[in-house]
């Protein structure tokens, strides 16, 4: 079965790390000497219990403050799937390294504490889900032995993000009652709430179906690199090789070139494995076509009658990540969109989006570090892309700071409004 | 259906072909180790039926094993790239540095001078290496790609955000990206790929007899490199290396597993880490690959 990449966010001391960890010791994934390794920290420290969080708070700072303040990736298996976790930092400083972690994702957990319910946190980090476009939400309600395994608990704080999600894209929602100090719920069923008939989160994890959630029906093949072999015996052989970025590839298919315009016919793909009939969304390959024509880094190959959209002149959400400036109107950045690379300026803020109640706020000239806002954007030659919704390799951007070198922000692209 | 390793496969030789496109001058690292040769591997194929469009890079400590250099040398003549050579001896006699002594003397640390001094003289901007997220806490936390300022230095707290599969490469003369392309593989994984496409490896990864010493609970082998201490007594065990970096850091492990399928057997039943199990250089403190990480170290 596929890997499930899931990324895990929630507030500071919502229990991420611990639910993490009881994870990989449930599952029996954490090695021995990882355990020793923390137990000694923990009883430096003169912790009560074994602080399963250092596992994966991996940095000095992290250990020295307690809380997660960079993404770490942990890595995990069962018999029935593989796992890769991004555990996230809740912290509203680190929420750039949120979406950082949940932009791949297939799946995000979001912890609430069940003694608080829904927080503002909690609101925030289901937006960015929701915007990120990640197919799977699993709301893990922790700490239910603190509220004495109370059902009236956890369906109150059902209905309370309910109640805030209905205004949200949120394709798949699962609540979960657990707690992942106790291990309540999260690898083995909880005999503390018989109440509650759902499966555990490992149960859920395992058996979620993602095959369909990426997009075959529109061809989209970005042009990383091409392939002329500067040797004797393949003098002619020209490739063009890329990640399919949607849609499927087939030997024999009609494709046509962006920019140009030009068309011209698959002769053959070639793998990392050799030669295959077909491609399809994620596979590295590289194409060759019947006709010698001109096609660089940058272009685009689609079908004919398929054809993603064109334009210098976008729309996006943008998440702004730069902590040293705001985002300037008509500053001039670098876009990176697949593999092409441009330069544009945000011309106009439409809205800025209170994150805490979904208001739409106007007359906006700027924003600032993690704020989110609806935004025209100009380039300096025209990009291919889909709407983010239907395609997050084709809709997704950033936005580089040309003398800092940083990365400023994140941005999905929509279509005009209408 | 996709098949996990099929992913990683994917993701990796786009990974490598992102940084040929974008960089001037990349460089792969390349030890003769287990991951850095499935790196290669991986590069030949992302570019396939042409050459790898650049050189590896081995930072020699001398303190090898032999079987490793004799390797490498080997892999690097099939696969059809230029080898490049950085030696800390060479270093050590141009006075960049002093040799470490003592009797737990080991050049390990000494190899960060090594490589950013190569960096330097052959002016890579790019220079890939096989670290794998699932080896240590402060490699979790690493980008794909990881920015060196004109120090080498890696700063965990300004590490860019990585979307997507959309990496920035932008950098200013001098400072240079360390590359990680294999960042989300597991040891099983590299392992699975080695069985998948019959790779071939060191001989010391397999199990084999070898005069080794006990030392922090660890075997460790005699070598020209390392002697054991009064008080340490030398037997021969049937042994095999799970990780393989210099001689005097790098411990084997008790084995049979002398096919590759019983090697998988073996490390999916492991109860420890890869690192754990081997790597007296991890041990120094609990952030002691943090530490050396932001001063230059792979």
């Amino acid at each position: 079965m596929e890997r499930l990449h899931f990324a895990t966010v929630g507030s500071v001391d919502d229990g991420k790390s611990t639910l993490i960890g009881r994870l990989l010791y449930d599952s029996k994934s954490i090695f021995e000497d990882q355990l020793e390794h923390i137990e000694a920290v923990s009883k430096r420290r003169g912790d009560d219990y074994v602080d399963l969080s250092l596992l994966t708070d991996g940095l000095r700072a992290e250990r020295e403050q307690g809380i997660t303040i960079d993404v770490a990736y942990r890595y995990f298996a069962t018999p029935k799937r593989s796992f890769i976790i991004a555990d996230c930092p809740g912290h509203i400083q680190y929420t750039r390294n949120m979406i950082t972690g949940a932009s791949n994702a297939d799946l995000a957990i979001v912890l609430v504490d069940a003694r608080t319910g829904v927080v503002e946190q909690t609101r925030r980090h289901s937006l960015l889900v929701s915007l990120l476009g990640v197919p799977h939400l699993v709301i893990c309600v922790n700490k239910m032995d603190l509220v004495e395994y109370d059902s009236a608990v956890f369906n109150r704080i059902r209905e309370e993000f309910e109640g805030f999600a209905s205004r949200l894209d949120l394709r798949d929602v699962t609540f979960l009652p657990i707690s992942a100090l106790a291990g309540d719920n999260v690898v083995s069923r909880s005999a503390n709430m018989p109440w509650f008939e759902g499966p555990t989160l490992l149960h859920h994890l395992e058996n979620i179906y993602t095959a369909s959630d990426d997009n075959r029906i529109d061809t989209r093949f970005p042009v990383q690199y091409v392939i002329r072999p500067q040797r004797a015996d393949t003098l002619d052989y020209r490739g063009y090789a890329g990640r399919v970025a949607g849609g499927m590839l087939r030997v024999g298919d009609d494709i046509m070139v962006l920019p140009s315009g030009l068309t011209s016919t698959i002769t053959g793909i070639d793998s990392p494995d050799g030669p295959v009939e077909q491609a399809e969304p994620g596979q590295a390959v590289t194409v060759l076509l019947k006709d010698d024509l001109s096609i660089t880094r940058g272009d685009m190959l689609c079908r004919p009658n398929n054809r993603p959209r064109t334009s210098q002149e976008l729309e996006a959400m943008l998440c702004w990540m730069d902590d040293a400036a705001p985002l300037q109107l008509d500053k001039i950045y670098t876009v990176k969109h697949t593999t092409k690379l441009a330069r544009g300026k945000v011309s106009n803020v439409l809205y800025r989006l209170d994150i805490s109640n979904l208001h739409r706020e106007t007359e906006i000239n700027e924003l600032k570090f993690n704020e989110i806002g609806r935004v025209t954007l100009h380039t300096t030659s025209p990009l291919f892309f889909d709407d983010y919704h239907q395609n997050r390799t084709t809709g997704s951007f950033i936005l580089v700071d040309e003398s800092s070198g940083q990365t400023v922000a994140a941005g999905m692209l929509l279509s005009p409004r209408s | 259906m996709k098949s996990a390793l099929r992913s990683l496969i994917d993701e990796s030789v786009t990974i490598i072909r992102e940084v040929a496109a974008e960089f001037e001058r990349p460089a792969m690292l390349f030890s003769g180790g287990k991951d850095s040769v499935v790196m290669l591997h991986l590069a030949a194929r992302a570019f396939s039926p042409a050459r790898v469009p650049f050189p590896v890079m081995h930072i020699d400590t001398g303190h090898n094993f032999a079987e490793v250099i004799e390797f490498r040398d080997r892999a690097a003549r099939d696969l059809d790239v230029q080898l490049i050579v950085g030696s800390v001896q060479a270093s050590i006699d141009a006075g960049r540095m002093q040799d470490a002594t003592g009797p737990r003397a080991s050049r390990n640390p000494l190899q960060t001078v090594t490589l950013l001094d190569s960096i330097k003289e052959h002016k890579f901007d790019a220079v890939f290496g096989g670290a794998r997220r699932d080896e240590e806490r402060a490699r979790a936390k690493e980008r794909v790609y990881s920015h060196r300022d004109a120090f080498g230095q890696w700063d965990p707290k300004t590490q860019r955000p990585e979307l997507w599969g959309i990496y920035n490469g932008r950098h200013k003369a001098g400072e240079h990206f360390r590359i990680f392309p294999i960042s989300n593989w597991t040891e099983l994984d590299i392992w699975q790929f080695v069985a998948d496409y019959n790779i071939d490896l060191p001989s010391i990864y397999y199990a084999h007899r070898r005069q080794v010493f006990r030392r922090d609970n660890m075997w460790m082998a005699v070598s020209p490199f390392l002697q054991p201490e009064p008080g340490e007594t030398v037997t021969e065990e049937l042994v095999r290396f799970r990780t393989v970096g210099d001689a005097t850091c790098t411990a084997a492990i008790e084995s049979s597993a002398t096919t590759i399928q019983q090697v998988i057997a073996e490390t999916a039943a492991a109860r420890i880490t890869e690192r754990g199990a081997t790597r007296a250089d991890d041990r120094i403190s609990e952030a002691g690959m943090e530490d050396r990480k932001r001063t230059g170290y792979f």
